[in-house]
């Protein structure tokens, strides 16, 4: 099992500095990708085209820290040929980016449908599920993100499961959607941008949960992807079991 | 590495790696302890099962018993006075230190290379002909015959075949160690020891011996003593971490380098403070 500590206790110190500055850049990139997110949702519900254009900019910087965060994986890998742990790190790092960076994406394509509903006017809905699934999924990600740093695998299976009741919530909504197309044909622009919006946020706790698995596989070596949460719950426990 | 293709048939029916049948033991220690000079103890109850027709590779920091393991299994420690072993220590099911068994013919069967490699002051071609030779095989067909086949295997032939008869001490660093490999299998042995057989070679000869190790698994029990963890990584199916005389993890190699169970496997193959 991997400990907090642990990265500093290489016999090469430039090996702990690589690789404490990698992690650093993650955590960096989450951060903005975070702050994207709540930006984004913010500009939906206060339709702030400014604010969304602004987002839709900064997602640039977002892809250029995922290039960088990849090259320095490579180069940790060709130069340092690191092993179990310090090997599970590299790759976590290499795989969380991706996950980050399609959020960014997520982000900037939830700004797009702020400029949309600017221009055409509120939506009936009020923008209920999107404040309720947006500050729900937003935990989410931050919770990820902070299992990462601190190798915090309670928190990490704490997101996974989470993920359902996202997905729960995510048909509700459409579901409360549709109605108000159907009451009123007129609504149907605007109620359309927003369930766009809200597929995004949905993808976004799906990333979320990605992440948090690669906590677990990078914590426990377990290679938690595409099974239910409950099977994660058992595997991460009988994994504590054999220590 | 054949075991890490994806079975697509084995995918479909649910399981991740193809099927893979769990080779027979070839070498089984058992509670073996080794002592130097009666009271200095180099192995403390070690327990292993080595795969036939596997590589498998003993790590771990100088002084930890792998190269005194590795002795053992030919019996290298019985030209050193006052050491004694304990336990058990079975080759096909037979016990190696049984008062009856011949430590020539065992020899035979477990074939040793060292670090340095050491040719005999003797042409290519007698140098691995010389363990028929001892035997008394001296006939010309027969001879010729296993040493195009031994240093085929070797990998060796093409490159001296025009110079048999030439001195074996004009070979470079690598090609003497390939010809002491070469000289290893000429008996047909069970059992390859490799006490560190690349320590001395530039990567590209190292690459060579390891390509070697790779062809020769197919017919011979391999086991390797390397100081080098990518090295052991790269070459071997089973990894042992040793430490302090006594054997820390037994595992597949890609277990022990991905996800390793004891921290002090960790701190050594990732290069911490133990």
């Amino acid at each position: 099992m991997l400990q907090q500590d642990s990265y500093k206790q290489h016999i090469s110190a430039q090996f702990n500095a690589e690789l404490e500055a990698v992690k650093n850049h993650l955590l960096e990139m989450g951060g903005m990708v975070e702050q994207q997110i709540s930006r984004a949702i913010e500009s939906l519900l206060n339709r702030d085209s400014g604010l969304a254009e602004e987002i839709i900019a900064n997602d640039e910087l977002v892809n250029k820290l995922e290039i960088s965060i990849d090259e320095e994986c490579s180069r940790i890998l060709a130069r340092r040929q690191p092993a179990a742990s310090d090997l599970r790190l590299v790759f976590t790092i290499s795989k969380v980016t991706t996950d980050l960076e399609r959020i960014g994406d997520e982000a900037s394509k939830i700004a797009r449908q702020a400029v949309r509903l600017s221009e055409e006017g509120g939506s009936p809905s009020n923008f209920v599920e999107i404040r309720h699934i947006g500050s729900y999924v937003n935990t989410m990600l931050r919770k990820s993100l902070d299992a990462f740093a601190r190798l915090d695998v309670d928190m990490a299976v704490d997101t996974i499961v989470s993920d359902r009741s996202v997905d729960t919530e995510y048909a509700t909504a459409m579901r409360s959607l549709i109605t108000f197309m159907m009451e009123d044909p007129r609504t149907i622009g605007p109620v359309i941008n927003e369930m766009w919006a809200l597929r995004s946020l949905e993808r976004v706790g799906d990333h979320a949960s990605n992440i948090s698995e690669h906590v677990v596989y990078l914590v426990r070596g377990l290679d938690v992807r595409h099974i239910e949460p409950d099977e994660v719950v058992a595997q991460v426990e009988e994994s504590r079991r054999r220590d | 590495m054949e075991n890490h293709a994806i079975d697509i048939q084995a995918l479909r029916r649910g399981s991740l790696k193809a099927e893979q049948d769990t080779p027979p033991t070839c070498l089984a220690v058992n509670g073996l302890n080794l002592f130097y000079n009666n009271d200095a103890q180099a192995l403390y109850d070690i327990k292993l099962e080595i795969p036939r027709q596997r590589v498998t590779a003993f790590i771990g920091p100088s002084g930890c018993g792998k190269s005194s393991l590795l002795r053992c299994i030919n019996r290298m420690n019985d030209l050193v006075d006052g050491c004694r072993v304990q336990g058990e220590l079975l080759l096909d099911g037979e016990d190696i230190y049984h008062p009856r068994v011949d430590v020539a013919s065992l020899r035979r069967r477990v074939g040793m290379v060292f670090q340095k490699p050491n040719p005999f002051p003797k042409s290519i071609y007698e140098n691995v002909a010389y363990g028929l030779r001892i035997q008394g095989i001296n006939k010309k067909r027969v001879l010729d015959e296993v040493v195009e086949k031994s240093l085929r295997a070797a990998a060796l032939w093409d490159e001296v075949k025009d110079r048999l008869h030439e001195s074996a001490l004009g070979m470079s660093g690598g090609q003497q160690q390939r010809l002491v490999i070469a000289r290893t299998i000429a008996v047909e042995p069970e059992v390859l020891l490799l006490d560190e057989p690349a320590s001395a070679l530039d990567p590209i000869s190292t690459l060579k011996i390891e390509e070697l190790i790779y062809e020769l698994k197919s017919r011979y029990t391999i086991v390797i003593v390397t100081h080098n963890m990518q090295q052991a990584a790269r070459v071997s199916d089973m990894t042992a971490f040793m430490y302090m005389g006594k054997l820390v993890e037994f595992d597949t190699t890609d277990n022990l380098f991905t996800n390793p169970a004891r921290k002090q496997t960790e701190d050594y193959i990732t290069g911490r403070y133990g």
